[in-house]
């Protein structure tokens, strides 16, 4: 019988009442008296310069109240750049201004011109229309090694080049990398593209921003994964609010996936229009918008290659790889191509040699920077795309030749600057072939073939890196912020407890999954425990939710408050008791003197907390309200290994995923139902990666593929159901809950899978086909067949 | 500027609405109506599926004024009248079929409206029905086990095969 309640509990999510009756609170339900909208005139180019902007007749029009330029921003500050990369040479990054309106110039199409004001959205969105903008187009760079080229249009005038930086990874490491390679017995090369994605949460970006005379104070309702980073950069960075006049609430979001992650323009500009007009004012986009102006994801292109021995012990592995940056640096993308994906190269394996080279692009295209995975999903494809082809070229069996050279010994320092604390990486193999039946494949491929189908089997391990931290390190290599996590534990004087986070949970349920931490360790009922979260008037200076890091670092916050609030507890107990705090014990929500059948409740101690007549006034103080800051040690090391069986029809090239198996670590679980969850979701954007999805640029710069109409996001029919196992736990040894972090596996994991199993399935209709660059349409996967 | 009169979730309501006044706009701006979401602007998505009629439409393909005395249920009026969660939204929390809950209330009301044409669909059947819908969070497999378990059938026995 799985535990009802308590830590490992599948618990039902007590936030599904309200979404599931309608009773949700996201940001566009959220509506202010006096309220106006904006509407933001976007360019249709995606390289111009402006000559002028004609407002005249489109003010004249019903209940347009005000019209903003970029010269309105003058004064203003930019949008800041949350991360410095130093490049090979020491040098910093090229870091361009990044105006809220544009200034003299658009860089892509969707960047904002002009902004109109106005009762109604409707009225708002016809004056737009009526704006006469004068553009001199100019040649586009959309193509990143067009855009290094000598005479290259360039993106910024100001800056020297089209190249952020070019960064190499360990640069100690480039020469004896180089020596291997070349003293290799077996090299294999792979190019390849990790293409550019929509991140695509269901709910489209929103901002109100209100302002109160009264007390000089804004506050802004926004689709945010992290409050308190946004308050933090807008007000210090862009309009000079301190941050005790501004508040920054993000309500119900309906997800995030990184794209919510990053301070954009729309709420700067809300925020700064409701001080200038003192009326809330909205902006809702629209999912045409969200396509051109939420940061993308991806867009690698890169060439690796993997060096082995006689043996087939893999010996070096060198990279190059071109990383798109888009027209502008959004909050945290030079970080994404860097840190989050040159650390994890060497993956689950022990390559004593190591070298990752990576340059920055800017080009004419919408701005790019994490999204689920981040940086990881990029490197876990390349090397076991690579890792795949080299199984195929020795002849020997894939899984096998990972087996061998599988990292075996905790805690493991790998070549790429990181040390691993735990894993049990042959164990997840032991586990997944038993889950993806692996002795079956055979007949059930005989059976694909019987019916004019080509059946393959693809496998994959990945390792990730979760929680980033510790600050001191971070900020070492170039984080303008710390990342530490937050919680407050305040037990109410009947009992019940309020904990305020600095996470925010936009799908991951931290309302019910957080509560079964605080009543497990105080042996309450998890209906006494609620989580505020989203509202930094309310919460604790956090960091919020992405990177898998909610529970690794917030919950350990909270672990430790929760501690503490135990220790204080105690003193009072032993006080009601007249005993000593030592001899206190805790469990099943009373407290007992050891040994003896004295006891009070954990009523009893909290009301005593708050109506402190009979207390130890001269030793501790009232009430009983604790907050802890939690920074930790070392990134957190999830690990899985995944199989996918892919039917291909040879006649259209059409790819059908029939069987998906996922084995995954993640060390302790709390809430194994969400867990299950979080991994099913992963693998249906892995498998939109993997199979549909694009944004295609054409060579103006132009989306071409910019609604769902052209872009082709999964749906039930294009997946099938998955079988997930995360019974392999080794803990995490340095957060208290030994938790690892289960948001992004699912979308690192199965890319790679799903591109392994339809090149197997080629192989075996004789299709000597090394590589296909996602996605696998029926039409890339039936050229590819032609030769 | 057009009156407009319908019954939704059961009470007699009218609105003030432009000729270009989706439907969806009208709940959710003018009848407050929150739950009715909106996704996307080429109507594919299907957060914003309300029952017109007795029939799941996507209220944003449709105007406002087109709704001139229908009966229209949204997901506000899906609970049971004591306000406890109907089967299918039991069966929607049970399986853990949402995370961010904004395709959910879509999601709700295509799953009623095709429990209502076929009582006990097959997973081809749900996966087809669902085509209209777009979900990001769930990868579609709860989903697909909790209109399956709403239909009376063994969804942790499918799933499994």
């Amino acid at each position: 019988m799985p535990k009802d309640h308590g830590i490992g509990a599948p618990m039902k999510r007590r936030e599904d009442v309200r979404f599931l009756t309608g009773a949700g609170n996201y940001t566009d339900d959220i509506n202010l008296s006096r309220q106006l909208y904006v509407h933001f005139l976007r360019s249709d180019v995606a390289h111009g310069r402006i000559n002028g902007i004609d407002t005249e007749e489109a003010s004249k029009m019903p209940g347009v109240v005000r019209i903003f330029t970029g010269k309105d921003f003058e004064g203003v500050g930019g949008l800041p750049c949350g991360w410095q990369v130093t490049d090979r040479h020491g040098e910093p990054m090229q870091e361009p201004a990044h105006p809220v309106l544009a200034q003299g110039k658009v860089r892509h199409v969707g960047d904002p011109i002009a902004a109109v004001v106005a009762e109604t959205r409707e009225q708002a969105r016809d004056a737009a229309e009526a704006i006469a903008v004068d553009i001199e187009e100019l040649p586009a760079v959309v193509d990143m090694k067009a855009a290094l080229q000598d005479g290259a249009p360039r993106v910024h005038d100001d800056l020297t080049s089209n190249l952020c930086y070019d960064w190499g990874f360990v640069e100690d490491n480039k020469a004896a990398v180089d020596e291997a390679i070349r003293n290799a017995h077996h090299v294999t090369t792979l190019e390849l593209v990790n293409q550019r994605l929509a991140p695509n949460a269901m709910e489209p970006r929103v901002a109100v921003g209100d302002y109160q005379r009264a007390n000089d104070e804004s506050t802004l309702y926004t689709t945010s994964q992290n409050p308190h980073v946004i308050r933090l950069l807008m007000g210090a960075f862009v309009l000079g609010i301190p941050e005790h006049k501004l508040r920054v609430v993000a309500p119900d979001v309906g997800g995030g996936f990184g794209s919510k992650i990053f301070h954009y323009a729309e709420e700067a500009f809300v925020t700064f229009a409701a001080r200038q007009l003192n009326r809330p004012v909205k902006w809702t986009a629209s999912r045409s918008e969200a396509f051109l102006s939420d940061a993308q994801g991806r867009d690698h292109v890169t060439k690796i290659e993997l060096a082995l021995d006689a043996d087939n012990n893999f010996t070096a592995i060198r990279t190059e790889t071109y990383a798109n940056m888009g027209a502008y640096l959004s909050t945290f993308a030079p970080s994404v191509p860097t840190w989050l994906h040159g650390t994890l190269m060497a993956g689950n394996y022990k390559t004593p040699n190591i070298y990752v080279n990576v340059k920055a692009v800017f080009t004419n295209t919408v701005p790019v920077d994490a999204y689920r995975g981040a940086g990881r999903p990029e490197a876990t494809f390349q090397l076991e795309r690579v890792i795949d082809k080299a199984a195929r070229e020795l002849g020997v069996d894939p899984m096998a030749l990972r087996r061998q050279n599988f990292v075996t010994e905790f805690p493991y320092a790998t070549p790429v600057a990181v040390e691993y604390d735990t894993g049990d990486y042959p164990a997840l193999v032991d586990k997944l072939e038993e889950i993806a039946d692996f002795g079956g494949f055979e007949a059930r491929r005989k059976e694909s073939e019987a019916r004019g189908k080509l059946r393959g089997l693809g496998v994959n391990c990945y390792i990730e890196a979760c929680g980033i931290a510790p600050s001191n390190l971070v900020g070492q290599l170039g984080a303008r912020a710390g990342l530490y996590d937050a919680a407050t534990v305040r037990v109410n004087a009947t009992g019940s407890i309020s904990v305020m986070v600095g996470a925010h949970s936009h799908g991951q349920g931290h309302e019910t999954a957080f509560p079964q931490v605080v009543a497990d360790m105080l042996g309450i009922d998890e209906s006494m425990v609620d989580i505020v979260h989203g509202d930094t008037s309310k919460i604790p200076f956090g960091m919020g939710t992405y990177g898998s890091r909610s529970l690794a670092v917030c919950g350990s916050a909270m672990v430790r408050a929760t501690e503490k609030i135990i220790a204080k507890a105690k003193k009072i107990a032993a006080h009601l008791m007249e005993a000593s705090d030592a001899d206190i014990e805790l469990k099943d929500g009373k407290f007992t003197v050891a040994g003896t059948d004295k006891s009070v409740a954990w009523g009893d101690v909290t009301l005593a907390a708050y109506v402190p007549h009979n207390y130890p006034l001269t030793e501790i103080e009232p009430g009983l309200e604790e907050t802890s800051f939690y920074d930790p040690s070392n990134f957190t090391y999830p690990a899985g290994a995944y199989a996918c069986e892919v039917e291909v029809d040879p006649d259209t090239g059409k790819v059908t995923i029939e069987r998906f198996s996922a084995a995954d670590d993640f060390g302790n679980v709390i809430n194994p139902m969400i867990v299950d969850g979080q991994v099913h979701g992963g693998i249906g954007q892995g498998i939109g990666q993997a199979l549909l999805e694009s944004c295609a640029y054409d060579e103006n710069g132009q989306l071409v593929s910019a609604s769902y109409m052209d872009y082709a996001m999964p749906r039930a029919d294009d997946v099938p159901f998955y079988s997930v196992d995360h019974s392999v736990q080794t803990p995490c040894t340095h957060n208290p809950l030994g938790v690892k972090g289960c948001g992004e596996a699912g979308a690192i994991g199965s890319p790679p899978t799903i591109v392994n199993a339809v090149i197997d399935a080629l192989h075996s209709g004789g299709h000597k086909v090394d590589h296909i660059d996602m996605p696998l349409t029926p039409s890339r996967v039936w050229t590819a067949m032609q030769g | 500027m057009t009156q407009v009169t319908m019954t939704v979730n059961g009470e007699a309501v009218s609105a003030e609405v432009e000729g270009r006044t989706l439907l969806v706009e009208a709940l959710r701006d003018q009848l407050g109506l929150t739950g009715t979401h909106v996704g996307c602007d080429t109507s594919q998505c299907g957060a914003c599926v309300v029952h017109v009629n007795g029939k799941d439409v996507k209220a944003c393909a449709m105007f406002a004024w087109e709704a001139e005395g229908a009966e229209i249920t949204t997901i506000e009026g899906m609970a049971n009248p004591d306000g406890s969660l109907s089967v299918i939204q039991q069966a929607f929390q049970d399986h853990h079929g949402l995370q961010c809950g904004f395709c959910t209330p879509g999601m709700v009301m295509t799953a009623a409206a095709l429990l209502k044409e076929t009582p006990k669909p097959s997973e081809a059947e749900i996966r087809d029905y669902l085509e209209g819908n777009i979900c990001r969070c769930t990868g579609y497999h709860n989903i697909v086990k909790a209109i399956m378990a709403a239909s009376g059938q063994d969804a942790e026995a499918i799933a499994a095969e």
